[in-house]
């Protein structure tokens, strides 16, 4: 025992160590991994691949139920069941529009703040506030702002709407706070990214005589491309993903107009019980997720070469 | 004309990302008398902390925090202590095992939430853990172990490696070495680490709405939630201050992280 702990830890280089069969570097590896693997094999990958097999069961969430293999009856149903596509589209409309929006409105935030003006302390501090809040909190916030009585919304306008009632409103009404509460990360990303163009790119492309849109389209757009693919593609996972702020804002109403694709899993499963179901609907989201993403990724390397 | 014009849309970035927030101060500090008036009014005319004080006797709002306090404390503390081990071996060693662990982290942020918690919660009422504060804990501590990981892996490979070969070569061995060499280096970074492990767990929702679906077990987010009922507009100043009030952790955190965060964090993570 105090043999191993007092030897002197020789310096190895990982091509030294590869000879002997299992090293002691592999052991220790694993050691150390130990505790970490444990509740991930356990809580993580282990319920994500029930999960998976969950979905060609007819599995319900209940206890007394046997459950069967029914194989891809719950796809068809996916397939055959209106609420899922107009839950699926509303889900679109919302993954896309925020994460477009969002990175719009963050870029040009960033672009401001690079450019070291006055009180831009005061907007680098808020562009951070959003990020710092519980989900839940901004729920309720924004709640407050829409109130059809005592919102500020309404009183701005000298409107009477009920904003997260109404059936053609609820839908943008929920974008905005969307926008308001993912911008935050995207911009501090890209501010991050911006600061680390060349100057020397801008200067060179000062003397050739490009005006301030020419220097933008040339140099700052291609030059945060990486940044820009980067965030984006975690964005639009996010928001896709999204539940808590909804579900705290609309619980996915009015009849079912903000009902994004994660709040209608989240009823079948632990509303009408249906785990076989819901689990499918999940299975089928993430498909679509990886297959948007990967020709997203995919797109934009074959136009970055 | 062009610094004009940057200063105008500056205004509105800065009137868009503020205005929300304080009319949930302005909320917060209103009477009863003038939140029921049919014009809502910007500026509370007679500014009152009663709101705050009644947020404490509403729904057994304290009992929440409590409960969402000693989950945090117990998801951030037990996350870094499995997740440090980890963060060495993933940082020190390259292996397979290290990539398994990066395309985990990877994996973990794509796939929906529905897909895990499902089965989870099928394992955790097999376990009795629903509706008990252990079975968020273990939830939480999952969740947020990925990104712990990838934190703290980040921090050790900071600590020169060159260092602890020193250490060696002094005659430490490899445990003292680490102890006296690669934690007092390390130690910002486990704060770090543990303080966004609190925050992550103060300030979830998805997970322990399914988890505790018993209100006598409920944490903060969720009270709050409940929170607002049909009950009209009498309820919205207790509930602005009390929503005031589970941001205060939250805002200490980046309080405290606001100066590393654009340099030194984001720009790691973005520069891969």
């Amino acid at each position: 025992m105090t043999a191993t702990v007092t030897r002197p830890a020789p310096p190895r280089g990982p091509r030294r160590a590869r000879r002997p069969g299992i090293s002691r570097q592999t052991r220790e590896m694993w050691v150390l991994m130990l505790p970490a693997l444990v509740p991930v094999l356990l809580f993580s990958v282990g319920p994500l691949l029930y999960g998976i097999g969950l979905a060609f069961t007819d599995a319900r969430n209940t206890r007394v139920h046997q459950t069967e293999f029914v194989g891809l009856e719950n796809f068809t149903r996916l397939l055959t069941d209106a609420e899922f596509w107009s839950s699926f589209q509303i889900g679109a409309i919302w993954a896309v529009s925020v994460t477009v929006l969002q990175f719009l409105a963050a870029l040009g935030l960033a672009l401001l703040l690079n450019e070291k003006l006055r009180f831009s302390g005061l907007a680098r501090v808020l562009s951070v506030v959003p990020w710092a809040m519980p989900p839940v909190v901004i729920g309720l916030m924004w709640k407050l702002v829409y109130h059809p009585d005592a919102g500020m919304l309404n009183d701005l306008l000298g409107t009477h709407i009920n904003w997260l009632a109404d059936f053609s409103l609820a839908l943008p009404a929920i974008i905005v706070v969307g926008i308001w509460a993912g911008m935050p990360q995207t911009t501090v990303v890209l501010l991050a990214g911006l600061q680390n163009v060349p100057k020397e790119l801008y200067e060179a492309g000062e003397m050739d005589g490009a005006g301030t849109w020419r220097r933008f389209w040339s140099i700052t757009l291609p030059q945060l491309r990486p940044v820009i693919v980067a965030i984006t593609s975690l964005d639009f996972v996010w928001n896709i993903n999204q539940f808590g702020l909804v579900y705290v804002l609309t619980q996915g109403g009015p009849g079912g107009r903000t009902r994004l694709p994660m709040l209608f899993a989240y009823e079948e499963a632990f509303r009408y019980r249906m785990a076989g179901y819901a689990s499918m609907l999940g299975l089928a989201m993430a498909i679509v997720v990886l297959a948007v993403l990967g020709l997203y990724l995919w797109r934009q390397m074959r136009e970055a070469k | 004309m062009r610094r004009v014009l940057q200063y105008v849309a500056l205004v509105a970035y800065v009137v868009f990302l503020a205005f929300p927030l304080l009319w949930l101060l302005s909320t917060a500090l209103k009477t009863p008398q003038e939140m029921a008036l049919t014009e809502p009014t910007w500026i509370p005319r007679e500014p009152t902390l009663a709101n705050f004080g009644d947020a404490f006797g509403e729904q057994d709002l304290v009992g929440a925090a409590l409960r969402s306090l000693v989950v945090a404390l117990f998801a951030s503390v037990i996350t870094v202590l499995i997740s440090l081990p980890a963060a060495y071996a993933m940082a020190r060693y390259r292996g397979l095992l290290n990539k398994v662990a990066i395309g985990w982290v990877l994996v973990s942020q794509v796939f929906p939430f529905i897909l895990i918690i499902i089965p989870l919660f099928m394992i955790l009422r097999d376990l009795d853990l629903v509706n008990t504060l252990p079975g968020l804990v273990v939830v939480h501590v999952t969740f947020t172990l990925p990104f712990a990981l990838w934190m703290l892996q980040g921090y050790v490979r900071a600590v020169p490696r060159e260092l602890e070969e020193a250490a060696a070569v002094d005659g430490a061995g490899r445990l003292r070495s680490i102890a006296s060499v690669v934690a007092p280096l390390l130690a910002p970074g486990v704060v770090a680490t543990l303080l966004f492990s609190f925050i992550s767990s103060w300030n979830e929702f998805m997970f322990a709405l399914v988890v505790l679906q018993n209100p006598d077990v409920m944490t903060l987010p969720l009270t709050l939630v409940r929170f607002t009922g049909p009950e009209g507009v009498a309820r919205l100043g207790p509930l602005a201050a009390a929503s005031l009030m589970a941001t205060i952790p939250s805002l200490i955190f980046f309080a405290i992280i606001q100066r590393r965060l654009k340099s030194g964090l984001m720009a790691g993570a973005v520069k891969g």
